[in-house]
Order: C-alpha cells, then structure tokens, then sequence
C-alpha cells in the first residue's frame, strides 16, 4: 500500500440517529468518539464504513466516497462485537480479505506472516475463535482488519470485554501499533481514561450530535457545555512527574510536590484524573487511613443548586471537591481556612505516557 | 458413545429380546400371530437367501436416497435465496406457509393421476416431502449468521457471492444437516406408507404382502431392517455432521 496518510471529513452527515455530523480528521491521527450509549458513535463508523446509507459527504483526502461501497472504501474495522468467523480458524481469518482481494498465495503467505508477528499470533494460527480468550480474539480481529492494508481504521468499543489488566496492555500495544502503521483512526469508546489515554483528538457525542471537539486535555479542562462537563466530570488533573512500584498494584505517583497512591500496572504514569465527587474534603481529620490525604488551603467556595463545589489548593495545585448541600450546612469553610481533603483511592484514573 | 451407556444399552435390547422370547415361548398368544425372534431371525436368513429381501430394501433405499437429493437439490437453492434475500422471503413464504402443513403421504393421490406407477413416482415423492423443511430449515440457518459476520466480509471486500459461499452456508452448515437427520426418517416414513399402499415393489410392498398372507415372521424382519437401516443411516449423518463442523463449533 501507498504511505499514503489518508484525511477523513464528514460534511453535515444526518440519519435517522445522527443530527449534521461536521467533522474533520487529519492523516495518521488516533481520534477518539467519546459518548454514552445511543450518541451514535457506532452508526458514524458505519456511515464512514459505508455500511448504512445516509445524507451529507464522505471525503476521503478531497474525494468523495458516496457512490463507494464498502468493499471499495479500503478500510479496516473491527466491530464491537469483534464479528470473527467462527469456522475460520485464525490463520484463515486474517487472510479472509488477503483473499477476497485476490491477493496472490504467495503474496498472502507473506503478508499473514508479517501480520502474526507484528500482532503475536503465531502461536495461535491453527486455533479456532471459540478456544480463544477475550483478548486473544480481540488482537485476531485487529490483525484481520489491518491484513489488507487498509488506509483508515475503525473500532468500535474493542477493549470492552476483556478482563481490566488485558485491557491496559492490549491499549498500549495498540498505540505502538497505531504509531507505526501510521493509519488515520477513528475509535468509539464510552470510557473516559481510555479517550484521554489514547486520544490525538476527541470529540464528545450526545443525541447524534458532536458536542465539542478538541484534544482531550482541552475537553478535561475547557468543557464546552454542560453535557461535556457533566459527561467529563469536570476531573482533576494532576501532572505526574515520576512514580515509584509499591508493588501488589500500587503505585506511588509524585505529582508535582504531593504523592498520591494509586493503584496501577503499566507505563510511567502522565496525569491523575479524579472527578470532583470522589474528591472529600472535611475541616477536621477525618478517621480512616492515612492514604492519599493531604493538608490544603480553601481558595474558592460555591454553591449552585444542590451541589456545592470547593477549591482547595495543595501545594501547587488546586482541586476541586463536590458534595450535595445538606452536607456543606454540617462543614462551614472559609476562604483561606485549613482542610483535609482525600483523594478516594479506588476512584483515581490515571493516564499514561 | 461412553463405555456405561454402552452397557446400559446392551441390558435394555437383550432384556427385549429376552422378555419377548419368553412371552413368545408361552404360547400365551398363537405362534403364528407372536413369533420368538430366534424363529423371527431364522426367516430373515430364509428371506435373505431368496433375495427378496435385498431387493426390496434396495428398491426402497435407492427410492429414500434419490428422492432425498431430489429435495435437497431443489430446496437448497430455494432456501438459500429465502435465508439471503428479504424479498424473496416474503414472495414464497406465504405460499410455502400454505403448502407446508399438507401431509406428506396426501401428495401421493395428485401424483399417481399426474405420474402414474412409474418409477419416478416415489422418488417424487419424497422430494416433495423433503422440500419443504429442508427449505424452512436452511432459511431459518441462513437468517441465523451474524449479521456483522456478513458486514465484515463486505468491508474486507468480499463480492456477495463469496459472502454466500464462504460465510453464509458453512455458517448454516449446522442447521441444514440436522435438518437433513430428520428429513431422512421423514421420507422413510412416507415411502413404506406408499409402498403399502400403490406401489407395488420395495419393502412397504413386501410387509404388505407378508401381512395378506399372514407371515407375520417376514413382516417383523422388515420392521427389524427398517430400524437397522434407518439407525445406520443416522449415525452415518450424525458423523458427517461432527466431521463438517465439530472443529469450529465449540460443544
């Protein structure tokens, strides 16, 4: 295949779901769909896919994929529900569109090859998808999508069921992955840490329509609305400068002048994420261990509606805390007044890098 | 098959055949009428000398197998196209819907008069018989692919013949052939009731003939050959099956 990066833009695209979808995607970039069930992240896959018919423009660097079908698109995607063909064992899977092609044998030898390797495979080749596990048939589809050398990717939902530890390496396999291969993709996901983790650009869906659009640090901290902050949650983000293994899943994360425990298997860790909800803050010290609790100052105090939000500022950085307001009538803060706030540990995201 | 069920099915059929000798033995019921099967058996060795017994059966056995292909050759595209295509689905269905609750042996008026007493006739038969739930049956197996399945073949840019051939029927594989199972007892059923009934070769005849002249030894050696054929016939499918699809499919 050409080392062609491939731009996607989509030109008011409307279905029965989606509402004037406007969207432009650079060559080589990993933009993320983040929503909630039923935004209509799948369905703009498919009409990107050509799968369902729709209203509006498919480009394809300039050139309009209308009157493309499917199987003319040149694109590789892996369903959510991964869709491998059950009497295919796995060689025979990943050559499926080598052969479709009409790629020679000789041609599809060295091609599945190529993929098993890049992919890990090899060992799995005579398998047959049921005697495989989750992640196991997860990379099969993946290497059945890139095997012909498709220009654009697409995912949708593909780390979903597979078990937490698979996931975070499967994800970052898939990044390298990604990287190398240099193919312009499109991946749906309703997780928040999986967009901000993996994400060059995101967009936030809701109710078949894009909601803001932006890199993920710019959706984390400049929610455009109150969908985006309420799907957000507005999180705390804290950089992360160095981290050190506790072992038994935890690490010791130094972001910035305070320490947070969190608990964590993988890469160097980039940032912290913690909404504002887990986020306890109490004038006295609160009983419990001390884990993740730290001394700050109140800097801002504000109520709308039910929800109370506190900034607290510990060390050089400031977190915001939410609690309903029948509890801010029992804790009085003022401005400049001394806190205790605790990060709950088993709410902490983080992202790496 | 397991070494206890082996075994436990080895009690059940001796203890069959025992208790029946015994019964037989006491002359409870006139011998004639309630033969032993020691004297059962020794007319089917009578029988198979003769070679009437062969010949029947092999009448009646090349009847079931052409008649079986017949149907299936006729249903399988039919049915394809039904399971593939939404249209066509709704252009036959109903008509099959009409046609399908019709017992099969009730065929066999309407194809005397249009045929008459050829050899054709039973063969034609048990087409008609074996048409329709072989057609249902594969309808049902095509509908039941995974429709990303399909999208995902056409996304890796395969032409929607190679979908059908690589996808669609190895995937319905599993229905068709349990279709088939017991679209074979089917036919057997159909056609020693029309054996009994008009034509006048073939095993159906035979029992039917030995029944008139009260050789009731010679109609249980046909009843005992037509569970023989029909369990052989059985397991040759059952083992088809498991050889087609027992690697992907997981039990």
């Amino acid at each position: 295949m050409e080392g062609l990066l491939i731009d996607i833009e989509l030109r008011d695209i409307k279905n029965y779901i989606l509402k004037g979808i406007d969207l432009s995607i650079q060559g080589g970039e990993l933009f993320v769909l983040l929503g909630p069930t039923g935004a209509g992240k799948t369905t703009l896959l498919n009409i990107v896919s050509g799968l369902i018919p729709y209203e509006g423009e498919v480009f394809f660097n300039g050139k309009s994929m209308n009157n493309t079908s499917p199987r003319d698109r040149k694109i590789g995607y892996v369903f959510q529900k991964l869709a491998l063909f059950p009497h295919l064992n796995v060689k025979s899977n990943i050559t499926y569109g080598l052969r479709s092609q009409k790629w020679t044998p000789a041609q599809t030898e060295k091609r599945l090859n190529e993929i098993m390797e890049m992919i890990d495979l090899s060992h799995l080749a005579d398998r047959y998808p049921w005697n495989l596990s989750g992640g196991e048939r997860q990379k099969v589809a993946l290497a059945r999508a890139i095997a012909p050398s498709p220009r654009i990717l697409l995912l949708d939902e593909p780390f979903q069921n597979i078990d937490l530890r698979s996931t975070k390496m499967i994800r970052l396999e898939f990044k390298r992955l990604q990287r190398d291969l240099k193919i312009t993709t499109l991946f749906v996901t309703h997780q928040l840490s999986e967009a901000e983790e993996m994400a060059d650009q995101l967009a936030v869906m809701n109710h078949g329509r894009i909601e803001q659009i932006g890199s993920p640090k710019e959706i984390l901290s400049q929610p455009k609305n109150e969908f985006v902050s309420k799907f957000v949650e507005s999180p705390n983000i804290l950089p992360c400068l160095s981290s050190i293994v506790l072992g038994s899943g935890l690490i010791e994360a130094n972001c910035d002048g305070i320490k947070v425990i969190v608990p964590h298997e993988g890469e160097r860790i980039k940032n912290i994420i913690i909404p504002p909800k887990d986020v306890f803050v109490s004038s006295e010290n609160p009983p419990g261990p001390y884990i993740n609790r730290f001394k700050g100052q109140v800097i801002a105090f504000q109520g709308n509606g039910a929800l109370k939000t506190i900034r607290v500022k510990i060390g050089k950085h400031s977190v915001d805390a939410e609690f309903p307001e029948w509890m801010a009538s029992s804790h009085h803060f003022n401005i400049g007044q001394e806190v205790y706030v605790v990060l709950k540990l088993g709410k902490i995201m983080v992202s790496e890098g | 098959m397991k070494g206890t069920d082996l075994k436990w099915s080895a009690i059940s059929i001796l203890t069959f055949f025992l208790v029946w000798e015994i019964i037989a033995r006491s002359h409870f019921f006139p011998s004639i009428l309630f033969p032993a099967p020691s004297e059962v058996l020794a007319a089917g060795a009578d029988l198979l000398q003769s070679g009437i017994l062969l010949k029947s059966m092999g009448d009646s056995l090349l009847r079931v197998v052409a008649g079986i292909l017949l149907g299936l050759g006729l249903a399988i595209p039919v049915g394809l196209l039904m399971g593939w295509v939404e249209k066509c689905d709704k252009l036959f269905g109903p008509v099959i819907g009409l046609l399908f609750p019709i017992p099969g042996i009730a065929w066999l008026s309407l194809l005397i008069v249009w045929v008459g007493l050829r050899p054709s006739l039973p063969i034609l038969l048990i087409a008609i018989v074996v048409f329709f739930p072989v057609l249902l049956n594969i309808a049902t197996g095509v509908k039941s692919v995974e429709r990303e399945n399909i999208l995902a073949a056409r996304i890796l840019g395969s032409s929607e013949l190679r979908i059908l051939v690589s996808v669609v029927i190895p995937l319905s594989l599993p229905f068709i052939l349990a279709g088939i199972r017991i679209e074979v007892a089917l036919a057997w059923r159909v056609l020693v009731a029309a054996e009994m009934i008009a034509i006048p070769t073939g095993i159906g005849a035979l029992m039917s003939r030995s029944e008139s002249l009260l050789q009731i030894k010679a109609v249980m050696v046909c009843l005992g050959l037509l569970s023989i054929i029909g369990l052989i016939m059985d397991w040759s499918l059952r083992y088809f099956e498991k050889r087609l699809t027992a690697h992907w499919r997981a039990f």
